[in-house]
Parts: structure tokens; sequence; C-alpha cells
């Protein structure tokens, strides 16, 4: 693999040189590196791009890395990752996508991965985006995340994008058996005039399944987000997005929360709030000896962690 | 030493070209070492002046003075690097600032888990409970002004401790708490202590108490000397302005 690989494999997925246990790490489209474990097999697919990943029930707090980076421009990196998770494994999934470009040309990963989990089992997935370098060609990296959550199964997503992204269209959808659970906790930071667009639909159809919802943006310069969220409680199940954003300079989000009950005992709840810094946030720090944009970049950090 | 010298702060009032003086030339001195307690009734003017010490505000007229230097132009960040601190009455709620970062500003430096232990500990909280607790709305009132509190103490720096109404929002048993922290300040720090508060047990620690009243200050000297009177009247006269009554009759 290249440096520019190293650099962001090191910023999206915590490498050091090397990754204990399974991994692959996908480097313009091809693959640079892959090891299975006894417990987690990676295989190429066979009717296209992508990998699917076995993980039996007797993996026990595994992890599994699948990293994917796009190094200069004019790349358009499509792939399709399947993961089968069995009865009662319990494994992190670190997946980071880094995207690098100097040239004119536009550079874009579009990972579409899919999650089957069985039942009892519980995966961590977590998901670092970032793009880097000086070029003018746009940086967009444009995940799909279609999941399906077995009985007693649960699934937490992790997800940050950090900076640099010029264009992002993210598609989270998800189906929930009998009481699985879905925690998903988002944050987006945009500066200049990127755009990020986020979509959730989940559907709960099995009874006492749950969703909790966590998104958390901040807007800055003359950046753009949009957020769109739809919870479907579709029996005796329990619901709660929350999204709140940050404005800076002249940042701009457009939320528009959606809950649907299906069912007298579906429980649903949405929180939002938008706007600027508290001012007296900003006092508080600047009491404890701050700057103002100390202050602003202190409690933009904590916001987002 | 603070010291303030014949200020005076108005706010805007209802027509545009009203105001609405809240000080009307305040005149004090919060000596170092010792524990000087503000107090009088609501809307006298007492958190205002707390604000225009810690530079929340400026003043429209007189003089600011921390030791030799005119901090009267000051802003609140310079302010509080020379040493000011201010424990707000309403403690601020942060999403995703956890107590650890709160403290760790405050000190200006990372801290080991044994120090914030220590300074959590003197507020009455358990660093193993509280230390990655977001200070957000899941904290009840009491507990975050007890963490407002412990973010004061962690100052290094201090020059002048203001708390304002720190009583306010917290149960008996945190209230005692408090009572001890003032003590312990009071004799092993040597920052000016200045807290505005209504609570006798409060006063009757203090080494001096100031009388605020109207934006001005009605009455001020050693607690020995102000608090049998201010004792006198509270109970005879709940009602701020019967002594003037009183005296009318």
């Amino acid at each position: 693999m290249n440096n520019i690989t190293e650099k962001l494999l090191n910023i999206v997925s915590d490498w050091n040189g090397t990754f204990k246990g399974a991994f692959n790490i996908r480097e313009d489209g091809q693959c640079v590196g892959r090891q299975s474990s006894e417990h987690i097999k990676i295989e190429s697919k066979t009717d296209g791009p992508g990998l699917v990943i076995h993980i039996s029930p007797e993996a026990q707090k595994e992890t599994v890395y699948i990293p994917a980076c796009v190094t200069h421009s004019d790349v358009n990196d499509l792939v399709y990752n399947d993961f089968y998770v069995g009865d009662g494994a319990d494994v992190t999934i670190i997946a980071g996508c880094g995207v690098h470009s100097d040239g004119e040309e536009e550079a874009r990963h579009n990972g579409i991965h899919k999650f089957i989990l069985g039942k009892g089992s519980h995966v961590l997935y977590k998901e670092k985006h970032i793009a880097t370098g000086n070029g003018t060609g746009a940086k967009r990296i444009d995940p799909v995340t279609e999941i399906e959550l077995g009985e007693d199964s649960v699934m937490e997503i992790d997800s940050i994008q950090i900076s640099g992204v010029d264009s992002t269209n993210r598609k989270t959808s998800a189906v929930l058996d009998a009481r699985s659970k879905l925690i998903i906790r988002e944050r987006i930071m945009t500066d200049g005039t990127e755009t990020a667009k986020t979509d959730f639909e989940v559907e709960m159809n099995g009874e006492d399944s749950g969703v909790e919802l966590v998104s958390r943006s901040v807007a800055k310069d003359d950046s753009y987000q949009e957020y769109h969220s739809k919870i479907n409680g579709n029996c005796r199940c329990t619901g709660h997005s929350e999204c709140d954003a940050i404005l800076a300079g002249n940042g701009r989000v457009n939320a528009t929360p959606e809950l649907f009950a299906g069912d007298i005992d579906a429980s649903l709840i949405h929180e939002a709030a938008i706007g600027k810094i508290a001012g007296e946030q900003i006092v508080k720090l600047r009491t404890l000896g701050l700057t103002e944009e100390e202050a602003e970049q202190k409690i933009i950090e904590g916001f987002l962690r | 030493m603070l010291r303030l010298n014949d200020i005076k702060w108005s706010v805007p009032g209802e027509n545009e070209t009203d105001t609405n003086e809240i000080l009307k030339g305040v005149s004090l001195e919060v000596p170092d070492g010792e524990l000087t307690v503000i107090t009088g009734p609501n809307g006298g003017g007492k958190t205002s002046l707390a604000k225009l010490i810690a530079g929340l505000d400026t003043p429209d007229s007189g003089s600011i003075q921390l030791d030799d230097a005119d901090i009267t132009d000051w802003d609140m960040t310079k302010r509080a690097k020379s040493g000011i601190c201010f424990a707000f009455q309403q403690p601020v709620k942060f999403k995703g600032l956890t107590v650890r970062d709160l403290i760790e500003l405050a000190a200006g430096e990372k801290c080991d888990w044994g120090t914030i232990c220590d300074l959590l500990g003197g507020v009455g909280l358990c660093a193993d409970e509280y230390i990655d607790r977001t200070v957000d709305s899941s904290l009840s009132g009491g507990e975050s002004k007890r963490i407002e509190i412990a973010t004061v103490l962690a100052r290094k720096d201090a020059k002048v401790i203001i708390f304002d109404e720190p009583e306010a929002g917290i149960d008996l048993w945190s209230f005692n708490n408090l009572i001890d922290v003032f003590k312990k300040l009071k004799d092993e720090h040597g920052a000016a202590l200045l807290v505005i508060s209504h609570q006798e047990r409060i006063l009757e620690i203090a080494d001096n108490i100031v009388v605020v009243a109207d934006g001005k200050v009605r009455t001020s000297g050693s607690t020995d000397s102000v608090l049998p009177e201010l004792m006198v009247n509270e109970k005879s006269a709940r009602c701020p302005r019967r002594k003037d009554i009183r005296s009318e009759a």
C-alpha cells in the first residue's frame, strides 16, 4: 500500500502498521491486504466488487477491520460488503474511509454495507470518514448501510465525519425483529461549501424492539446539511431520535424528523435543536480564561465527541 | 485586594430614551484572605455587581481595581487570566463537555484522577460517579451547582473568587458541605472571597458584610458590627422597606 493509504488508515482505523485479527484493506478499488481469523472469514464476492464476511457464533470480543481508502483523483470506488453475524457473536467492526486527492477530477468512495445479525448477537460498528489533499476535484463519500437485526440482537453504530469531505450522502436503513436494539450515534462537521445529507429509515417490526438515534452536527462557513430520519413503529416498541446541530458563520441545516406509530403500544420520541452556540456557554468558558475562539473550539469538540 | 470605586451601571428602559439605573455609585473593598458577603433584597443590584467584577458587563462609570491594576476595561478572558473566578448562580449546561473537561479547563492543565477526586470530594461528589458525566440537563440543579463550585476551586491562580448565591438550589447536606468549603477557602487560601448570599449561616462566617439595596451600599463593615442589626431588622420586618416606613412613622 502507498504512504497516503497508511496515513489515512492511521486516522480512520487506528492503523499502527498492523491490524490484530481479521482485516481487509482496500486501496483505490483494490485489495492490498487481507487476513481472516479462526472465527471471521473474509472472502471476495463472486458477483461484483466487495466482500462477504462470515462471523461465526464463536467470535467473542473480536475485531474485524475493513477500511477503504481512495488516494488520488479520478477514482470512483464502488464496493459491496456483506456481513453475516452468527447467533450470539460479539464483535467490533471498524470500517473507516479516507479519500485523498490533489487533482482536478473527482475522488469518490461509495461503500454499500449490508449487515445481517443472528439471534442474540452484538455488533459495534465504527465508521470514521475523512478527506484530505489540495485537489480541486470534489472528494465524496457516499455510504449506504442496510441492516437486518435478528431477535435479541444489538447493533451499535458510531459514525463520525471529521473534515474535508466536499459532499456526502449517507443512507441507513434497518429492519428490527423482536427485542432487538439499534443504537446510532452520528457526528458530522462541515465547513467551506461542503454538503452532507443523512437519511435514516428504521422499521420496528418485532415486539419490544427499540431504536436510539442521536445525530450531532456542526455546519460552519457556507456549508449545508440535511438530516432526515423516519422511525416506523409497527408494533409494541420504543424509538427515540435526537438531532442537534450547531450553526457557525453562514452554515445551514435542514432537519426533518419523521415518526410513524402504527401500533397503540409504539412509543416514539423526537427531540431536535438547531442554533448557534449559546452565548452563556462561551461566557462560562471565558470566565475560566479561554478566549472566545478557544471557547467555541472546545464546545464544538465536546459536542462532536 | 479588589476595589470598586463609584460604580454606576444602567440598562435600557422600556422606551428608547429611558434607562434603568441598576447601580448608583457603588464603592467597596474586598480584602485578600477574607470572606466578604454581599447581601440585600432581590433586585438590589448584587448579581449585577458580581458580573461587572467578572467582566460579563462593563460599568457606565467608575473603576475596578485588582491590586494595583485598573481592570475596568479588561475583557472577561483577561480578568479570568489575572485571577478573577466566578461561580454562576445558574450553572451553564453543555452538550458534550464532561465534568473532567470543565475542571481541566478551569485548572488550565490535565488533571490526574486523584486531583479531580479531591476537588469533587470537596463539594460532596464522588469522582467515580461524576468524572465522565456530561455537564448537561441530566444533572440535577444541586449536582450542577456543586460542579460549578468545583470548577472554581480548580483554579490555581485565583486572586478573587466570586460565588453568586451558591446556596440556591442545593439541599441541606450540600449546604453544610458548602459552608465547610468556604471555611476552608478562608483559612487556607489567600484569595479575596466574595459571596452573594441571603443565608444567615454564610453571613455568620463572613469577615465583612456589605448590604446592597436599590443600587447602593446601604451599610458595610465587619460582620460583628453589621450582622446583629441586619438580623434584628430582618426578624422584625421581613419587608426590606419596612425600616424606612418605620423611620418615616
